[in-house]
């Protein structure tokens, strides 16, 4: 358990290096880099002080190590746009995101696997039709598009549900106020994620049940419904922890567009504003806090799945 | 003698292929709403190519009639906030929208068919390496580098379909990968190998012929997912820019007028929707028909 934990600590750390290496080069070697960032009537004086100030006089391996060491230490350097801390910025945002998130997941869970062992089991009847029609139609309707619609619907017809931002928060909390700001979001985020979920069941499921001992089950006389929920799901459920696994990174995608529909002050919306304002540290910052949470996600999947599955524990 | 061997053993799985291609057509008939994608994408295409033709008002031009104009004869949409002609520029738009899809598609065909090949066949380094690189690839979320990368490298129709492109490749790379390993240990691969086909002749003539199904399903679902993206990425601004008309930035701005010209906000949405939908119809027709679990009823 130990080595295979450590195996992987060491295969995520492989992961994040390739992520930051990807990144960094991609901002500071294309035209349009670091340097482009500075107002065009800085004279040329202002301009070098800047450069020298940010280290952009360096050859861009060297700056990279460099950044790398502090970033070990905790240390994003600073954000153009606000001359804040990137840690600080980031982590002021990423609360938010991880509520959004963790709600959703909860959700689409619950939901995708009740449909998805729905769809199995009437598996060729209209049940299955319409799940696999609204799963399909989840995955084709663009997410922006259905969060205008809806605002449009429940915001500005009804007047039932806030349009936009993160409701009260702090000393002004209060029960409704939160939750009538998250429906929406929720909502958007959950059909990025619920029809895979909602698919990947449906065939575990299928899966499952085609196997020899879900015969013998049926052979020794066990009710239909003791067949598929008690020895049928519980094999069923395993690879499904993976396809979780597998969506944080969708999620994450999802969250940018959610957030800049529903005005949701997390680290989608950071991710936006710093692209526009250009701001190359906050941009390096947030693909390393991003790339930490979808590293410990899998980690706690992989967890789950040795404990789950024995099979897998000696791996 | 091993030529002619080779050559029959060829013609064999030549004609097996044959075989299942008719049979892959029946069982795509026998799909309606496959069938009836298939045939509605078809129509889409020509209306969108061929539209602009027919329809010669100048999708960039201001019109008379001014802005947020209704219907009319002359504006069968109507106009839009700057007092452009919607018709036009919905068949403008679609036009650049299906052509970054597809050109996104076959870029990342492309790359991960060669990687797929590349890691299944030559196994060791090359395949530690490649699948790695396809695993971490898939372990980060892409959208954050997607609006990163052209923030910095630029938001021209080209970019776009290059940055979407390196952003959707891996699934394929997966397929083709595990299709390659599957085609490389058949006795028709092992003759030409023996009769001293080079590496390069026996994946490019023998084994990815085998894979061209999965690679055509893997596309199409990678077409309806490089639509989304796109528009997705020109409704936040950070796409391709107006004037140029695409479906997605035609959003941009409609949530202001979502009172005085909905049309504005429903229709480019609507459009985006029922294409997508249709590809992701047909991919999963196509899976289906070309899965050996495949069961007549």
């Amino acid at each position: 358990m130990l080595r295979f934990m450590i195996n992987r600590a060491g295969q995520s750390a492989i992961l994040l290096l390739i992520v930051t290496l990807i990144t960094f080069f991609l901002v500071n070697l294309a035209p349009g880099g670091p340097s482009s960032t500075m107002r065009m009537e800085a004279t040329e004086e202002e301009r070098q002080a800047i450069v020298e100030k940010l280290g952009l006089d360096q050859p861009v391996h060297i700056r990279y190590v460099e950044w790398l060491k502090n970033g070990l230490h905790g240390d994003f350097g600073t954000s153009f746009t606000s001359s804040e801390p990137v840690i600080q910025r980031i982590m002021e945002r990423l609360p938010y995101t991880i509520e959004l998130t963790i709600f959703t997941i909860v959700i689409s869970v619950i939901l995708g696997i009740f449909f998805g062992v729905i769809s199995a089991v009437k598996r060729g009847k209209v049940g299955d039709h319409v799940i696999n029609f609204v799963s399909v139609i989840g995955l084709s309707v663009p997410a922006f598009w259905l969060g205008l619609m809806l605002i449009l619907l429940f915001s500005i017809t009804f007047k039932w549900l806030p349009s936009s931002g993160v409701g009260p928060r702090g000393e002004d909390f209060e029960l409704w106020g939160w939750i009538s700001h998250l429906i929406m979001p929720v909502l958007i985020l959950t059909t990025t994620v619920l029809p895979h979920i909602v698919r990947f069941t449906r065939s575990s499921m299928l899966e499952v049940t085609s196997q020899n001992y879900i015969r013998t089950a049926r052979a020794k006389g066990a009710k239909e419904s003791v067949v598929l929920y008690v020895h049928a799901l519980r094999n069923a459920l395993i690879p499904i922890i993976t396809i979780i696994g597998m969506l944080i990174p969708r999620l994450l995608s999802g969250a940018v567009i959610t957030e800049a529909i529903f005005g949701w002050t997390g680290i989608g919306t950071l991710i936006i504003e710093a692209a526009r304002g250009r701001d190359y540290p906050l941009v390096m910052g947030i693909t390393v806090m991003i790339t930490l949470v979808v590293v410990f996600c899998n980690l706690i999947v992989d967890f789950l799945y040795s404990r789950v599955d024995p099979r897998v524990k000696n791996v | 003698m091993e030529v002619s061997t080779q050559s029959t053993i060829q013609a064999d799985v030549k004609t097996q292929v044959k075989n299942k291609k008719s049979t892959l057509l029946s069982r795509l008939r026998e799909n309606r709403v496959t069938y009836l994608s298939l045939w509605f994408l078809v129509l889409i295409h020509i209306v969108v190519f061929l539209g602009p033709f027919l329809w010669t008002v100048n999708p960039e031009d201001l019109q008379q009639a001014g802005a947020l104009a209704g219907w009319s004869l002359q504006h069968p949409f109507g106009t839009d906030d700057l007092g452009r002609d919607v018709f036009a520029r919905m068949l403008t738009g679609g036009r650049v929208t299906l052509v970054v899809g597809l050109g996104a598609m076959l870029c990342s065909l492309l790359i991960g068919t060669v990687i797929g090949a590349c890691a299944g066949f030559m196994g060791k380094v090359v395949e530690a390496v490649l699948m790695r690189l396809t695993e971490a690839m898939m372990a980060i979320p892409t959208f954050f580098f997607v609006l990163v990368a052209l923030t910095v490298i630029g938001t021209s129709p080209l970019m776009v379909v290059l940055v979407i492109a390196f952003s959707s490749w891996m699934e394929i790379a997966r397929v083709v990968y595990g299709e390659t390993l599957k085609w490389k240990q058949y006795e028709f691969v092992e003759a030409a190998n023996a009769s001293g086909a080079t590496p390069f002749r026996i994946l490019t003539r023998y084994i990815i012929p085998q894979i061209i199904p999965s690679i055509i399903v893997a596309g199409t679902l990678t077409i309806a997912g490089a639509i989304l993206t796109e528009s997705a990425i020109s409704y936040l601004g950070l796409g391709i820019q107006p004037p140029t008309a695409t479906w997605g930035n035609m959003l941009q701005n409609s949530q202001q007028y979502i009172w005085t010209a909905p049309i504005l906000g429903v229709l480019p949405g609507i459009a985006i929707t029922v294409v997508v939908l249709a590809y992701n119809f047909l991919g999963d027709g196509l899976r289906d028909a070309l899965d050996p679990k495949f069961v007549k009823k």
